[in-house]
């Protein structure tokens, strides 16, 4: 699994961060998303896809 | 809640709940939602938006891009008539990008998930002081005066830097503010007072700066990226949205786990911050307070559900019937702590979707999460027939809770 976000697109809604503190977090300076782990293992993968579902901004392409 | 809609009529938004169901939606939503995912509507001036009630289309639009939030532009479906002398909007909520974006960006810092972690023991110890007050005091006591209000207004107070001992006066004033039903002279004057103020707070944190987001406005006014007009509706728009609906959902919730014995047990028994946190998202979901609608407009044609939005139609996204379609939740009507209903739109979707929601997460979890196990034999005071529930409201709840223990 591999991960793409789009910082531009990022509303800082904090959705990412929430489902899976493992792989995303956010800036300090502006809420918006830093991806902490692009390649996350398999266990995390379901809520991996579960954050992507619920980005409102669509800022997170999950790539199998 | 079976109810058949004529399909040569435009029926009435917003309809009336059904007098013993007052958690679900207008059994009209449903027979809507049945038939399509896009029906025209008529609402009170006259005109004929439409009311998108599926999950996928309403999400599917809140995040296109040829969809406006923007409340000056023709066609806006407003959920209220306006004064005459303000009909101007209350910050970036009713703004499109790249407004939108550079307001809401000044402003984001303080609600991160993680940020919002380091405040939830300061939030129990305001939880836990309130429920000391609450049994040290005589029941039986309206919920919402006791707990439910002051929980998020003190939270907001601290972060934005509002002195808590002026409640009275803004709690009032946004009450009018979000009342549907308020007399539009009336609203007016209430935001007036609100912006003046918020405006009078900034002044004052651009002489004596804080650590609070309001003296943070006050720095980008002094760097000349906002105006001090901009700075107080922020201002107001994060003192009203982060007070009133956080207070609605935790006395309506309330109410509903009263009403939900089996549900509420699961609570009273329970330290588990996973089942906790699924709860909050369920009664999200269930209750979605926001029951007026998202409203926008489109910029452009859209093909959509077998139907043309056409530039300039109005549209109202109905998310209180979103979170009970049966496709995206299965079996809707229930509540059902255990599901996992994160994916509720209780918050929208899109660039707009809640700024707040670490914040409101945070403080529901807490007082869910202590007011029951705290207070197991926590009752309603009256019946449920006599429960003001707020049907004028934008935003969904009770006035008054009356409880004992
Ligand atoms: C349970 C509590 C809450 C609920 C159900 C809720 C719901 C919502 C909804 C549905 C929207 C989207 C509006 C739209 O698309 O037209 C929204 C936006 C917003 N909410 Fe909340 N909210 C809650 C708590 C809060 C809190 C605590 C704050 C704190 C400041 C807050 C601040 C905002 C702001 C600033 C926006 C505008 C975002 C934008 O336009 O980009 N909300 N909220
Ligand atoms: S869920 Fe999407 S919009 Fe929200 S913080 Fe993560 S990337 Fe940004």
């Amino acid at each position: 699994m591999k991960i793409v976000i789009d910082q531009d697109r990022c509303i800082a809604s904090g959705q990412c961060v929430s489902a899976v503190g493992e792989v995303f977090d956010q800036r300090d300076e502006d809420g918006v998303v830093v991806l902490l782990d692009p390649t996350p293992p398999a266990d995390l993968a379901a809520a991996v896809r579960q954050a992507a579902a619920v980005c409102p901004a669509r800022a997170i392409r999950v790539e199998e | 809640m079976t109810e058949t809609v004529n399909p040569a009529e435009v029926p009435q938004f917003p309809g009336a709940r059904a007098a013993r169901c007052p958690f679900d939606p207008p059994p009209v939503l449903h027979a809507l939602q049945e038939q399509g995912p896009l029906a025209k509507v008529k609402v009170w001036d006259g005109s004929t938006p439409w009311l998108v009630t599926r999950y996928e289309e309403q999400r599917a639009l809140l995040a296109d891009p040829r969809v406006s939030a923007d409340v000056t532009r023709p066609g806006y479906p407003r959920s209220a008539p306006v004064a005459s002398r303000n009909g101007s909007a209350i910050s970036f909520i009713l703004m499109d990008d790249p407004e939108h974006a550079r307001l809401r960006r000044m402003v984001q810092a303080p609600f991160t998930v993680r940020r919002i972690e380091t405040l939830r023991p300061a939030v129990q110890k305001i939880v836990d002081g309130l429920i000391d007050d609450m049994l040290a005091g005589p029941s039986p006591v309206d919920l919402v005066e006791a707990f439910a209000l002051p929980v998020p207004s003190l939270v907001i107070c601290e972060l934005l830097g509002v002195p808590y001992a002026d409640h009275e006066f803004f709690q009032d004033n946004s009450k009018i503010l979000i009342r549907r039903e308020a007399d539009p002279e009336e609203r007016a004057a209430a935001f007036a007072q609100l912006v003046g103020y918020l405006d009078d707070l900034v002044g004052q944190k651009l002489d004596h700066p804080g650590e609070d987001l309001l003296s943070r406005l006050a720095e980008r006014i002094k760097a000349g990226e906002l105006t001090r007009p901009e700075a107080a509706r922020m201002g107001v728009l994060l003192l009203v949205a982060g007070h009133e609906t956080t207070a609605n959902m935790i006395a309506l919730g309330t109410l509903a786990l009263l009403e939900h014995p089996d549900q509420l047990d699961l609570l009273r028994r329970t330290d588990d911050p996973k089942l906790i946190a699924g709860a909050a998202e369920e009664l999200l979901r269930y209750l979605n307070i926001t029951h007026s609608g998202r409203r926008r407009v489109a910029l452009e044609d859209i093909e959509i559900g077998g139907q043309v939005i056409r530039a300039g139609d109005g549209l109202i996204l109905a998310n209180d019937i979103g979170n009970r379609d049966p496709a995206a939740f299965p079996d809707p009507d229930r509540l059902d702590l255990r599901r996992d209903a994160r994916r509720h739109v209780a918050f929208g979707f899109g660039v707009h979707q809640c700024l707040g929601q670490p914040l409101a997460r945070m403080e529901l979890q807490v007082a869910y999460g202590t007011l029951y196990r705290r207070v197991p034999t926590l009752r309603l005071a009256t019946e449920l027939e006599r429960i003001p529930f707020k049907h004028d409201g934008q935003v969904y709840g009770v006035y008054e809770l009356p409880v004992a223990w």
